[in-house]
């Protein structure tokens, strides 16, 4: 059972969340009474970065190294919060304002380590795992140096 | 044998390659591999990966690894 996603069309976070949970529930990998907790992070594209408005977004990753970074990333928050699940998905490709680009959700008894890891899971998504961003504005296309702070 | 490279986004386009294959006799570390496709320079804030996971450009490698090049990460 995949915890990690790239969708390469436009995804309905809810939707999709619905659908995992009841997938991870139907495989024996999450026990529902044992949830007291579910952190979700959804972000989206905005139409301005840096001054510019921005028309478009181009989302680049390197096929096989994204998915086992981010499903290390799901490990490395298994071990250091006390959380029974979580989930990724990320959208890559041609993006366009409004649109989803990242689906973090996570699963817990209680509501610290569900907020805890879906926080650190995000963070180390930002600086992991292998995707790369360019803007296209009015004025042309840029590549994204660097991330915002959060 | 050969040892694959693969480079991304905009360093892929600075150096105008994407993918390209050397023998893997042409190179022992990723940085040398590096040189065997472009007369540039390795950035510093270049991020190397081998066999898809993070490593350093002094690190080694061999027939049959997949040696990445990128620029630092921007998803989210």
């Amino acid at each position: 059972m995949h915890r990690v996603h790239i969708h390469e069309k436009p995804f309905q976070a809810w939707t999709l969340l619905e659908q995992k949970e009841q997938q991870f529930i139907q495989a024996g990998l999450l026990e529902q009474a044992a949830n007291g907790a579910a952190a979700t992070f959804v972000g989206t594209m905005r139409d301005f970065n840096e001054g510019n408005a921005v028309k478009a977004m181009q989302l680049e990753h390197y096929p096989g190294m994204t998915e086992n970074q981010l499903e290390q990333i799901i490990d490395d928050a298994c071990t250091q919060h006390n959380i029974n699940q979580a989930y990724i998905a990320h959208r890559v490709g041609r993006i366009e304002p409004s649109e989803n680009i990242v689906l973090v959700a996570v699963w817990s008894a209680h509501r610290k380590a569900a907020f805890d890891a879906c926080r650190s899971i995000m963070e180390d998504l930002k600086h992991r795992a292998p995707f790369w961003k360019k803007e296209i504005t009015a004025e042309g296309e840029r590549w994204v140096t660097k991330n915002t702070q959060g | 044998m050969t040892i694959k490279i693969l480079i991304f986004a905009s360093l892929s386009e600075d150096i105008g390659v994407s993918t390209q294959s050397i023998p893997a006799s042409a190179a022992s570390t990723a940085k040398q591999a590096w040189e065997k496709i472009t007369d540039k320079p390795l950035p510093s804030h270049c991020l190397v990966a081998i066999n898809q996971q993070y490593a350093q450009a002094s690190d080694t490698v061999a027939a049959g690894d997949e040696v990445a090049f990128f620029p630092p990460v921007t998803g989210g």
